[in-house]
């Protein structure tokens, strides 16, 4: 669950970036986060994986208030998030089935615990017969995959998607965002991160749309209703 | 760090180590080259501490005894002389011993007609510290039967201030050395670490732990310093022999420089610790900043 209260958020050149969001997501929700390059989408992002601190306001996500977080706690809050990013951000030396598996050893998982869960993940996202290829062996919509597998592999109660598409073609694209629904489907919250307004009007779902710091509308009608 | 991650992440740190073959190789001849500067120096000056410690032992105080004094009563002073804390011994010589040693190996005829009542009865006093000479004269002439106290005060004030002086330029030599080594390898294992920065921020993304990061990390350096400590000692052990053959081969009996397989035991210690030092510290250095994200 995420729970944005006035969030403002002013960097030290003096750029003010948020300036007093308001924004609730509950726990199974699908959420479609759109605005023009420059919003405040990014800053949203870093906020949430404690990246950065809010200048005032108040944040909680899964139970972590994050304006006052212990660095020493944010490690264990991140692992209740999968982050996808645009550009993959998969480790180029290591092979599909050791990315994903990476992050559980992070958690300290055990090797049985790893053997068992990995296959399931990697076939889950389609690509089970593809665990020894190493990153650049694979077409861009399956390194979104690769990524996606292991924002997956800790359970985590929420995705957070930052223009998880941005990288891919329409259709690849497509076949990300049915995905992620399928993912929402089995009970975990997502959160896109878009500006693509063709993907976002294919989906009925929540979209929040930002400008200049601010939410200017928050809707159930699944329609990327907001020009830049 | 749970323990399931151990074997892992010992195994990553080795395997980083050999992946970066090219910046490991680089970080060993970095510290070899700075250990070896820093243990020729110290072997140096403690060469040198202990070639001016076998000169300063040279150093003796002649305390004559009142002429008027006989044998038995000039022996009874030398109790006295021995109270005092910085006197190390002191060595009854005879009006007749004292004249033996005057004539020495000159022609006796020259002293024909010289007699023993001449001399005086005197002691051949060393001291613990000859640092103290000044103080320890002054001493000696308020003994009562002592008459005359003869000391190089100028030469022992010099030999301890050369001593006092190597000791702390060895020290601050080292500690400075030992400073520019840890930047030299924190910057090296940094130069391998910015390729990794991308995997850190990943790492740090699905949740790694601080500890769980710089573990191998804090492995490679342990490895690297461990490795430059072990090579560092056989290079020194070498080139202190070839240059103490070299010194011996002059035949100058007053340098001291002794063999290296007396020192075997504290040099290997201090490599290894400079080694895990340079190399444990320097990789825990580099990576601080990577992991503010």
């Amino acid at each position: 669950m995420i729970d944005l209260v006035n969030v403002t958020k002013t960097y030290e050149t003096g750029t003010h970036a948020l300036n007093g969001i308001d924004m609730h997501i509950d726990d199974g929700e699908f959420v479609f986060l759109v605005g023009a390059s420059g919003s405040g989408k990014s800053t949203i992002i870093k906020l949430l994986t404690a990246e950065l601190k809010p200048t005032s306001g108040s944040i909680l996500v899964n139970g972590y208030k994050l304006e006052s977080i212990k660095r020493s706690s944010v490690p264990y809050m991140r692992r209740t998030l999968g982050v996808i990013f645009q550009d993959f951000r998969l480790i180029e030396n290591k092979t599909v089935y050791e990315n994903v598996a990476f992050a559980m050893r992070v958690i300290g998982a055990s090797a049985k615990e790893i053997k068992k869960r990995v296959p399931y993940v990697l076939e889950l996202v389609g690509l089970e017969n593809k665990g020894r290829r190493l990153p650049n062996e694979l077409s861009g919509g399956e390194q979104q995959r690769v990524a996606i597998a292991r924002a997956l592999i800790n359970n985590p109660t929420m995705i957070i998607a930052d223009e998880p598409t941005g990288n891919l073609d329409p259709a690849r694209s497509f076949e990300i965002m049915l995905l992620l629904e399928q993912i929402n489907a089995l009970g975990t919250t997502v959160m896109v991160v878009t500006h693509e307004k063709g993907l976002v009007d294919r989906f009925t779902k929540r979209v929040v749309a930002i400008d200049e710091g601010r939410v200017i509308s928050d809707g159930m009608d699944g329609y990327y209703n907001y020009e830049a | 760090m749970k323990h399931n991650n151990f074997g892992y992440l010992l195994g990553e740190g080795v395997r980083a180590m050999f992946k970066h073959g090219f910046m490991s190789f680089a970080a060993i001849c970095i510290t070899v080259a700075c250990l070896v500067i820093i243990n020729s120096f110290a072997l140096i000056s403690y060469n040198l501490d202990l070639t001016v410690g076998e000169v300063q032992k040279e150093l003796r105080i002649v305390v004559c005894i009142d002429e008027n004094y006989t044998e038995a009563e000039s022996k009874s002073v030398g109790s006295d002389i021995n109270l005092l804390p910085n006197v190390a011994n002191a060595e009854f010589v005879s009006r007749q011993q004292a004249l033996e040693d005057f004539i020495g190996d000159s022609d006796a005829s020259l002293f024909e007609g010289l007699e023993a009542d001449a001399m005086r009865d005197q002691f051949v006093v060393t001291l613990v510290d000859n640092a103290q000479v000044a103080e320890t004269k002054e001493a000696l002439e308020n003994i009562n039967g002592v008459s005359d106290v003869y000391a190089d005060i100028e030469v022992g004030n010099a030999l301890a201030t050369i001593r006092t002086v190597l000791y702390i330029a060895s020290l601050a030599i080292a500690a400075v050395l030992l400073i520019v080594s840890l930047i030299i390898i924190s910057n090296t294992i940094r130069l391998a670490m910015l390729d990794r920065r991308e995997e850190i921020a990943i790492m740090k993304m699905v949740g790694a732990t601080n500890s769980f990061i710089r573990f191998p990390f804090f492995v490679e350096g342990f490895f690297l310093g461990l490795f430059g400590a072990v090579f560092s000692f056989f290079i020194e052990w070498g080139l202190y022999e070839v240059l103490r053959k070299a010194v011996l081969n002059t035949g100058l009996k007053v340098i001291t420089i002794i063999p290296f397989t007396d020192m075997l035991v504290p040099m290997a210690l201090v490599c290894c610790v400079a080694g895990f030092v340079i190399g444990i510290f320097g990789s825990v250095m580099s990576i601080r900043r990577f992991l503010k994200v």
